[in-house]
């Protein structure tokens, strides 16, 4: 049975081949549009692009860090 | 300014949502469907000043006073208490409607507030009200209804001594924009920000919400915390405090919704990282912030309830609501998943959708300030909303793997509130002009440039392909994350059965006592007065006569020496 197009295989490689494309281009927005810096740092190239996914990466590790502290199983407070 | 035809416009949902149980099942869907609307006439019938004003014991109270704070808040209680109700036709539990309708009137009355006196009852209506929601969920939110109350009551406590501390110090119950600079004004703050869901009783809003049934959440999503940004606005507009409380709300519930399974507790999570923003932009306090807060609670309201109806029309179809038992469900449902997408989309601030044209406000009002940390704290934020709301909830419930699950649409009248609220998104985020105009100060912003347009999807798409590269890392598992609430959940209970056990001693020790003291006094009463017992036993008629002579020589004796 061949499931859905949307969840096949050579769909799914497409869908990361256009995606890479589209955030390459959207770095190199960057050359053109100039974006107001209000702080120094927000101006430097491809700013909102490595600030967001850093800031991104740092929060699934601290919710991991933090997960391994405050995780319980979810019959925890059932008597 | 007095008016002709000052009716607070409140009342008219409290009344119809009181009339509901004794209608017949048409008339009833019409006063669903009708009274929000004739509510919104009402609402924009009244002008700015005071509307009303009444005496009451020696204080003057304005049950009704106009502006455009005032009137923006209660236009979208409105519109939700009219979404909600189309998305919860269905629902059998006829109490629950009552309870939302009660719940949404007494929202819009906060609104139109003009003393403290008639914010606080109306305040407590809707902790009851709302209450009322979560207990037609039935025995299994028994427990959580119970916290939720008992939070609430406390909040309330704490505000109604602020209030009545306020008006001892300034005479006047007037509700007037204040700073936190009195012990009175500190509780009123605090009483505020407990319904908002602020650190640290944060935990009663991801543990109440989503133990209400599919429809109940849609409505209780919407108005406690956003009237709680509704009177910060009004009473703390530019305490410094409040940046930091918003702060800490906004990455609260990242970090939590992160490691969370339940689709609706994630929901419920991201409800207290939006409002989040809202209350840092009330800190803020500069028109631009305070502004994007209102514009923001405007759009949130919108999208929430969006969300929450694609996850409950889930939740109705399949009855799961964890995302280890869901997946896959848009081969089925592509209307419920679109609409969840927008939703989606319109949350993380998307170009073209609601959130867009109202968050960046906030941001903007940081730089302009130039508030360096709350800048990027608030970027970095935004890009988490993305990663925790944006892609994760329509990602785990309608992609991930196949869960084999191949459930329906849900009926007509939950696909046309879907379909409604994703075209409000869309349209407020292609024309915001109509929702700038109801702010509360002029607005000086340009939402599209190029700029703010691919700066926007340059950090969203980023945060978009760091979730897929650590979707390993995200994997969902069988869990719940400990909270404050673990204070009087697991720490209370751990309390309770010591204090239990210490009492159980303590009764036996008590009882034991009390049985030997009662044994001594009934042997003491049985040798005296038992069978053998001096004063029961029988006596000869002579020793009696003896007796009875001795004792009357004896008051002869008295008699003659007395004399």
């Amino acid at each position: 049975m061949s499931d859905h197009w949307l969840v096949r295989p050579d769909t799914i490689r497409k869908l990361w081949i256009g995606s890479i494309v589209a955030l390459v281009l959207l770095v190199a927005t960057d050359l053109w549009i100039h974006h107001h810096a209000h702080f120094g740092l927000d101006g430097t190239f491809g700013f909102y692009a490595w600030f967001g996914f850093l800031c991104c990466v740092a929060m699934v590790v601290g919710s991991k860090v933090l997960g391994a502290m405050i995780k319980r199983p979810d019959t925890y407070y059932d008597d | 300014m007095m008016t002709e035809f000052p009716i607070p416009p409140g009342i008219i949902l409290i009344v119809a949502g009181a009339l509901l149980p004794v209608l017949s099942r048409d008339v009833r869907n019409g006063v669903i469907l009708g009274a929000p609307f004739v509510t919104l006439i009402l609402i924009w019938l009244i002008g700015d000043g005071v509307m009303l004003r009444l005496s009451f014991l020696e204080y003057e109270i304005v049950p009704v006073e106009g502006d455009p704070l005032a009137r923006l808040f209660a236009t979208v209680f409105a519109i939700m208490a009219f979404g909600g109700g189309l998305f919860a036709l269905r629902q059998d539990k006829t109490l629950e409607l009552t309870a939302a309708f009660i719940y949404a009137g007494s929202a819009i009355g906060v609104a139109f507030a003009g003393d403290l006196i008639t914010l606080f009852v109306f305040w407590e209506v809707m902790a009851l009200a709302s209450t009322m929601v979560i207990w037609c969920a039935g025995p299994a939110a028994f427990g959580a209804s119970q916290r939720y109350i008992s939070i609430h009551l406390f909040g309330g406590v704490v505000l109604m001594a602020g209030i009545a501390g306020e008006i001892a110090a300034t005479g006047s119950a007037d509700f007037t924009a204040m700073s936190p600079d009195t012990p009175a004004r500190w509780m009123i703050l605090i009483g505020f920000l407990i319904n908002a869901g602020a650190p640290p009783l944060s935990a009663w809003l991801p543990d109440a919400y989503p133990s209400s049934t599919w429809s109940g959440m849609v409505f209780l999503s919407a108005f406690t915390t956003k009237t709680a940004v509704l009177v910060l606005l009004r009473g703390f507009p530019g305490a410094e405090i409040l940046i930091f409380v918003g702060l800490y709300m906004v990455f609260y519930g990242i970090i939590y919704a992160i490691l969370e399974n339940d689709m609706r507790r994630i929901l419920a999570y991201s409800i207290i990282n939006q409002v989040g923003f809202m209350v840092t932009g009330v800190g803020i306090g500069t028109a631009m912030a305070l502004n994007g807060a209102a514009a923001h609670a405007f759009t949130h309201i919108i999208y929430k309830a969006l969300l929450l109806m694609s996850a409950g029309s889930v939740l109705y179809m399949t009855g799961k609501h964890k995302c280890t038992d869901l997946g896959g469900l848009f081969r089925t449902m592509p209307l419920t998943t679109i609409c969840g997408i927008i939703g989606a989309l319109s949350i993380s601030s998307f170009p073209l959708t609601s959130g867009f044209i109202s968050k960046s406000m906030i941001s903007q009002g940081a730089a302009d300030e130039h508030l360096t940390y709350v800048w990027f704290l608030l970027m970095a934020a935004s890009a988490g909303v993305f990663l925790h709301a944006g892609i994760k909830f329509p990602w785990f419930v309608f992609f991930q793997k196949d869960s084999g699950l191949r459930p329906d649409e849900p009926p007509w009248n939950m696909k046309l509130a879907m379909v409604l609220f994703s075209v409000l998104c869309i349209g407020l985020g292609v024309m915001p002009w109509p929702l700038y105009e109801m702010l509360p100060y002029p607005v000086d912003y340009v939402p599209y440039t190029a700029s703010h347009v691919t700066s926007m999807l340059q950090l969203l798409l980023f945060s978009g392909l760091a979730f897929f590269l650590m979707l390993g890392l995200l994997k969902r598992t069988l869990t719940i994350s400990l909270d404050f609430d673990w204070f009087y959940r697991g720490f209370g209970k751990l309390l309770a059965s010591e204090f239990s056990l210490v009492s159980t001693r303590a009764w036996g020790v008590l009882t034991a006592r009390a049985g030997r003291v009662a044994q001594r006094l009934i042997a003491q009463v049985y040798r005296h007065h038992g069978p053998y017992g001096i004063l029961a036993r029988t006596w000869r008629t002579g020793s009696m006569a003896m007796w009875t002579a001795i004792l009357l020589a004896m008051y002869l004796l008295v008699y003659y020496l007395s004399h």
